[in-house]
């Protein structure tokens, strides 16, 4: 029986704007049990980004509205500054999705992995001119130590020379380069859960395969879960042991990957797998999903996917949607799981 | 660099030709006590000074001397312009850097407040006081500072230089227009860092809010602030000349002031080009410590 490390439930994040209330995350509901990777896919917009700022609280300028994120017993929805900065340093860690946006450029590499070094080391004791590194107000030989840890760190991430890489500046690496860097610096804190946002989307093939690869290692070799945010169903079928099909801010189907990609329960999901273009023949125009994703401003009414399905009927418009179980550890939230074709042919 | 100073010193030049009033007549006036001088005499003094020789001619002699090491004498003193200006800069750079002092104080740790509290009662009062501020005119404060400060309360001299108590009004009185334009830079600067995906980054390590804003936020916030307040010099040294006539500091302002009114043309060609020289320095001092702010400035071709 393996332990649950993250439990979310009825989650609610929304954003307060000019046009109304955008409801982000409406009611999504999953775990990640230790050691897991868990896979979260759905369309830009269908709210996995959110969803995952929401763990580590950074929602803002969202607010949560009800629900509830249990990590490690620790309740984050209403937890006090000092033990969510103390869960971000030590328990979960979020690489984001642009690495050319998420590196402060005036730092260099190391400094910036130092400071997770330094913020796992002693999240209670963070003073200013410490991190300022004011000397006197910093020790030397502890920096020099730290230096070479996060030299060791950067190595592990797959950055070569890291001795004169470290302290190189954001600018001066590459897109791939960058997030090793960001891998590094998540990976100081020594983390239990990687948040991982779309990591290798604004990468290019290649590299894309050597961080899923780095990332598929340090699960092995550490045993750190993954919550692994994605659009690309690719990914989710090399990497993930779960996955969860989020869309319009809503859980649509969750279980195994062999078995949620081999035989989707749900509408949303067997439509996600037509359009990748493996389905296709040579010289026949890609499928897509016709309609375009729901505007989120306004509470949901029915099934978000209702208006872009084959299937829907009358009570897909209106109420709550139910969730089916339809095998072991896998569930689908459609009123037509019955109707649902017979299992589809894997595709590799 | 090098063309600013031509440009500066051609205008200077140019400006002093168009002006009414002729020196010669003004000068000879006051050396002979308001008597009108006769027409040979003035015709005389710009014999020996050179003022009947075509502008051109007159700007190239100038320059030779200037390239030379020579600002010429005044025209009314028979001391060297440069000896002027070197006896009046300690007083003027001594003000200029303490407003400069006094208008980071108030505006950094005010901008910095401004943009974390936005919408919030500390930056409504603070965009409020960078407000007046901006509206006050320099001499009018300066003026109410000492009514208050000095006459009724009677905590700091009225004028002149000396100590540092006399340097307190001066440089609160020139530094405050200043602060509220820097206050808010940073405030602009600070918001639009705050909303940087890095910001997040920082905070997502599990950093404090503090070091987040301290250290990963303002060190970006202030690279446009740098650049402004560089240029900012210059409008202060143009505020010393107005602070140094009401605090009767006597400075470069209070020198040109006078050899505007004077006609004494070497010396207030002599300061234009200095405070253009100073202004010109302070400039390439900030494209210097550009470098030590944001790394990915640099110069020479070493990496892009």
């Amino acid at each position: 029986m393996s332990e649950t490390l993250l439990e979310v439930e009825d989650l609610h994040t929304r954003f307060a704007t000019r046009e109304g209330t955008v409801h982000a995350v409406e009611g999504v509901s999953f775990t990640v049990d230790k050691g897991e990777i868990v896979g979260v896919v759905g369309e830009s917009g269908s709210g996995k980004s959110v969803t995952a700022r929401s763990l580590i609280r950074l929602e803002d300028p969202g607010y949560i509205e009800r629900g509830s994120v249990r990590f490690d017993d620790i309740e984050m929805t209403d937890a006090d500054d000092r033990t969510i900065r103390r869960v971000r340093g030590d328990g979960m860690a979020m690489v984001f999705q642009d690495p050319m946006e998420t590196l402060n450029p005036v730092f260099s590499i190391g400094e910036q992995i130092v400071e997770s070094i330094k913020v796992h080391e002693s999240p209670e004791e963070q003073r200013l001119l410490d991190y300022l590194n004011v000397p006197l107000f910093s020790s030397r030989g502890k920096r020099s130590q730290m230096r070479q840890q996060a030299i060791d760190l950067m190595s592990e991430v797959g950055i070569p020379h890291p001795e004169t890489r470290v302290s190189a500046y954001p600018h001066e690496f590459s897109g791939g380069m960058r997030q090793r860097a960001m891998l590094a610096i998540a990976l100081a804190r020594e983390p239990d859960l990687l948040i991982a946002d779309e990591p290798t989307t604004a990468l290019d093939v290649t590299i894309q395969a050597e961080i899923l690869q780095r990332i598929r290692d340090l699960n092995e070799e550490l045993g750190m879960a993954v919550l692994m945010i994605t659009h690309d169903l690719g990914v989710v079928a090399e990497l993930c042991d779960k996955v969860v099909v989020m869309y319009g801010g809503q859980v649509m189907e969750e279980g195994p990957v062999e078995e949620v990609l081999t035989n989707p329960k749900h509408p949303y999901t067997e439509s996600l797998l037509g359009c990748m273009p493996q389905t296709c023949d040579r010289g026949e125009p890609l499928n897509v999903i016709e309609g375009r994703v729901p505007s989120m401003v306004g509470g949901p009414t029915g099934c978000p996917f209702a208006s872009r399905c084959w299937c829907s009927s009358e009570s897909c418009t209106t109420g709550d949607l139910p969730t089916e179980q339809v095998g072991e550890d896998h569930t689908s939230r459609c009123h037509h799981v019955e109707e649902l074709s017979e299992p589809m042919e894997a595709d590799q | 660099m090098l063309l600013v100073l031509v440009g500066v010193s051609i205008l200077t030049f140019l400006l002093l030709f168009l002006t009414p009033g002729d020196p010669a007549e003004t000068i000879l006036r006051q050396q002979m006590g308001g008597r009108t001088p006769s027409l040979e005499a003035i015709e005389q003094f710009r014999q020996n000074e050179g003022l009947n020789r075509p502008i051109p001619i007159q700007y190239v002699d100038w320059v030779t001397d200037v390239l030379q090491g020579n600002l010429r004498e005044s025209y009314y003193q028979e001391t060297p312009v440069s000896t002027l200006i070197i006896n009046r800069i300690p007083a003027t750079l001594e003000l200029a850097v303490a407003g400069m002092a006094v208008a980071l104080t108030i505006a950094i740790p005010t901008g910095i407040i401004s943009a974390v509290h936005k919408g919030k009662a500390p930056d409504y009062l603070s965009q409020f006081a960078a407000l007046v501020g901006v509206s006050m005119p320099n001499f009018w404060l300066g003026y109410i500072l000492i009514i208050v400060f000095s006459l009724q309360l009677g905590l700091f001299p009225v004028a002149g230089v000396g100590g540092l108590e006399s340097l307190v009004l001066p440089a609160i009185t020139l530094g405050s227009g200043m602060a509220a334009i820097v206050t808010r830079l940073v405030r602009s600067s600070m918001l639009e860092v705050l909303d940087e995906e890095y910001i997040d980054t920082a905070r997502s390590k599990g950093l404090r809010e503090r070091i987040v804003i301290y250290k990963h936020a303002l060190r970006n916030a202030l690279i446009p602030v740098v650049t402004i307040v560089g240029l900012q010099f210059g409008y202060l040294l143009n505020g010393a000349v107005i602070v140094e006539i009401v605090f009767q500091r006597p400075g470069l302002g209070a020198l040109l002031i006078d050899a505007i009114f004077a006609r004494d043309y070497p010396v207030v060609q002599g300061l234009v080009l200095v405070i253009a020289v100073i202004f010109v320095l302070t400039n390439f001092a900030v494209d210097l410590t550009y470098r030590y702010i944001d790394p990915r400035i640099s110069f020479g071709g070493e990496s892009a």
